[in-house]
């Protein structure tokens, strides 16, 4: 990983066959550039340094504008992530019902903190801002390739066994 | 007879599709000629999972906290018995839920399937579509607005006619119409219900804008954290351009109009309507200094209008209704109706649509049934990061934009969070602060070192190292960066800060003077104790990571101070109510 940036080392191999296509519709549309790395991101699972590089190249957007983009929001992401990402919503009302506690929970059940990915590859932990279930504070949403799925009134013990459950099928 | 399964976001999370699935197969099973539907939001999130079963004379009857195990007993007493399964049944109280609302922008939501427009039409959507372009003019339309008196429901409250004629009035080759569907605010989620429950009535709202201003196109920029809405917009838009409501020459009038959406990337700035503009052209999202306004210049550099979703979701029943109508509800200066996120600690959390100029109290404890555990309701939250807490003795408040704002909160989109005795209010606008300053863009110098230094010294008292003095330098900062920001989000950041030194700084003061936290939250100002009651059972000590318990066994035990690390195991371990948090 570079230290600078926090971009992902380049591998040099990938072709981005999948990313054609999106570039074909979306490449010359002007203001599509945060689609297009949405697109990227959904294909990947992260924006590396290389798919960067590769959009640059097809759009003539400078790759240093495309990584202030993605830096800006919350969604994109520069590292790979685990099989299994755990959005763990901090909004004010799971704030107020001990969002603090489970994410405390969950740390120290999986030994990571936010933003990490387990040694397995199998979780990864980002909080975020807020997931529109407040009524079930406190929330949390797993997504993985199999859907999402959204677990509510969370408690130390749920969360765990919510965890649990998935390396058990993992 | 039908069955309906309630499935918006908060529904789906408390296992709504596997009860859904379980109707599917017991009905199968019993070879009974039974649809199980779905639908969106109820509005009573506490209740969930929902399922409404209709019977062949259009009676209903609602179950609630349906999970799977008890499907079986439903399938078997009224299905096929004819007979409600009583114990399962909403009471009489929760029914009262939405009977004291009056539901305007939700009046679908919760009793039509989001995804199949028959549904919509039937309960007389498109309506006012057709009767505005076939029978009125854009002006007329305006007037209407004007009457209704509707103001922007994202939360600054601003006249929708006057937004709507400044586009109108603007000249250009293009105009553009962009609903803000991009709900950052934590906390609030009435948005995401429409979105999920009824999304006709937002794309109708926007047809309807886009005739009044002379708009062809429209966006919908909505969170991409949302992808339950995006999906129910997407298929709504569909099934909207295949029966000729959206595309050329809507009803025969030579209207043309076609919406896309655009999922935001996730950044609370982008509810700025410029940085928001900055957003949909694939810039970093950051606001810019107005005039010229987007009705002047916007989107590319065309005319633009910028409404919420809730805003929108009231359009159409206005058309429907007349503007008077609306008007008629609500306060002199504030109309109609407004749709309130009740959560945090509160018994029967959901969505709550009143009309506006209710007191405060009939909406916590009226319809939200009071504070969970029957504790002391200490403060309510309002109108998210930018807005303020108002407290137990200000409960009377009714609830428009003027007697909120005088509170020091804003009714913003309208989030209520309810606090008891349990939540601090310094670690609650840490909390805000912490958010802020993730948030800020970092255009502005105040906005973005200064929300962080305020955060800085709000972590300090929390951890029980405040000074004398810090309580002043947060004022001093908390107007500076209110005078040294572009956009609402630097001008009202502090607003949380600022509300709370206002009503509770007794507890500011107990933190920095007593470093002591009276709600008992902030972990650095407890200390944990064991009574006499403890029987010496040893299971604290064991369960301690840094070994801080010592004692024999059969005796009691004893805490090193210095060495405990208030990680709080040992008051959840211990069988005897021996531990004492202070």
């Amino acid at each position: 990983m570079c230290e600078n940036c926090g971009l992902h080392e380049p591998s040099g191999t990938a072709d981005f066959k999948e990313l054609a296509p999106v570039l074909e519709k979306y490449g010359k549309v002007p203001g599509s550039l945060i689609t297009i790395l949405q697109k990227a991101q959904d294909i990947y699972g992260y924006l590396s340094i290389d798919a960067i590089n590769y959009i640059s190249q097809q759009t003539g957007i400078k790759p240093a504008k495309i990584y202030g983009v993605a830096t800006f929001y919350a969604q994109f992401r520069l590292q790979p992530i685990g099989k299994y990402l755990i959005m763990l919503c901090k909004g004010t009302a799971c704030h107020v019902n001990g969002a603090d506690l489970i994410e405390e929970a969950v740390c120290e059940y999986l030994n990571i903190h936010d933003g990490e990915t387990t040694e397995d590859g199998l979780f990864t932990l980002n909080n975020v801002a807020c997931l529109g279930c407040c009524s079930l504070a406190p929330v949390m949403m797993i997504q993985s390739a199999e859907g999402d799925e959204t677990f509510g009134n969370l408690t130390k013990d749920s969360v765990k066994k919510v965890l649990a459950d998935i390396q058990a099928r993992a | 007879m039908k069955v309906i399964v309630g499935q918006g976001s908060c529904g789906v999370a408390t296992g709504a599709k596997k009860t859904a699935d379980e109707f599917e197969r017991q009905i199968a099973e019993k070879n009974l000629n039974i649809k199980v539907g779905i639908t969106g939001c109820v509005g009573t999130c506490y209740l969930e999972p929902i399922v409404d079963v209709y019977d062949d004379e259009g009676g209903m009857t609602r179950y609630v906290k349906v999970q799977p195990e008890i499907v079986a007993e439903i399938v078997e007493k009224h299905l096929l018995g004819g007979k409600p399964a009583v114990e399962y049944v909403i009471s009489e109280v929760d029914s009262q839920f939405v009977g004291k609302q009056k539901r305007v922008v939700l009046r679908n939501c919760g009793l039509i399937d989001p995804e199949n427009i028959e549904e919509y039409l039937a309960v007389g959507g498109y309506e006012a579509t057709k009767k505005v372009v076939t029978s009125m003019k854009p002006e007329e339309v305006i007037e209407e607005i004007k009457v209704a008196g509707l103001r922007g429901r994202g939360g600054a409250g601003f006249p929708t006619w006057f937004k709507w004629n400044a586009a109108k009035g603007n000249p250009g080759k293009n105009k553009y119409i962009v609903c803000n569907a991009d709900e950052g605010d934590p906390g609030a989620f009435m948005d995401r219900s429409v979105l999920e429950g009824d999304p006709h009535s937002l794309i109708e709202g926007m047809i309807i804008g886009g005739f009044a201003m002379g708009a062809t196109e429209g966006i919908i920029y909505c969170r991409a954290e949302y992808p339950l809405a995006i999906h129910r917009l997407e298929i709504a838009m569909a099934q909207a351009r295949e029966k000729g409501y959206l595309g050329k020459d809507i009803f025969g009038s030579g209207f043309d109009f076609d919406l896309r959406i655009k999922a935001g990337a996730g950044a609370f700035v982008c509810g700025e309507e410029t940085a928001l503009i900055a957003s949909l052209e694939g810039e970093r999202g950051m606001p810019r200094l107005k005039p010229p306004f987007p009705a002047e210049k916007g989107y590319w550099q065309q005319p633009t209008n910028i409404n919420n979703v809730e805003t929108f979701a009231n359009v159409a029943w206005i058309i429907a209704n007349g503007g008077a109508a609306f008007g008629a509800m609500g306060t002199q200066q504030s109309k109609g109706t407004k749709v309130f996120a009740l959560a945090g600690k509160i018994k029967k959390g959901g969505l709550v649509e009143v009309p506006m100029g209710l007191p405060l109290k009939d909406v916590i404890y009226g319809i939200g049934d009071g504070i969970k555990k029957d504790k002391k309701f200490k403060a309510v939250q309002m109108g998210g990061p930018s807005g303020g807490c108002i407290p137990a003795e200000l409960i009377e408040t009714p609830v428009t934009y003027e007697d909120i704002n005088k509170t020091g909160a804003i009714v913003g989109s309208g989030g209520m969070i309810v606090m008891d005795e349990e939540t601090c209010m310094v670690d609650m606008a840490r909390y805000f602060l912490d958010f802020t300053r993730k948030e800020s863009c970092g255009k502005c110098n105040y906005c973005r070192v200064g929300t962080k230094r305020m955060l800085e010294i709000l972590e300090r008292i929390t951890r029980g190292e405040g000074e004398d003095g810090d309580i002043e330098l947060l004022e001093e900062l908390a107007y500076k960066i209110k005078d040294g920001s572009l956009c609402g989000l630097g001008q009202t950041a502090p607003n949380p800060v600022l509300t709370t030194i206002r009503y509770f700084r007794n507890e500011y003061e107990d933190h920095i003077y007593k470093k002591k936290c009276t709600a008992k939250s902030c972990k650095a100002l407890l200390t944990f104790t064991i009574t006499d009651a403890c029987k010496g059972c040893t299971l604290c000590a064991k369960k301690c990571p840094v070994g801080a318990i010592s004692g024999t066994v059969k005796k009691q035990h004893v805490i090193d101070q210095d060495l405990c690390i208030k990680c709080g195991k040992c008051l959840e371990t211990c069988n005897f109510g021996a531990i004492e948090k202070n």
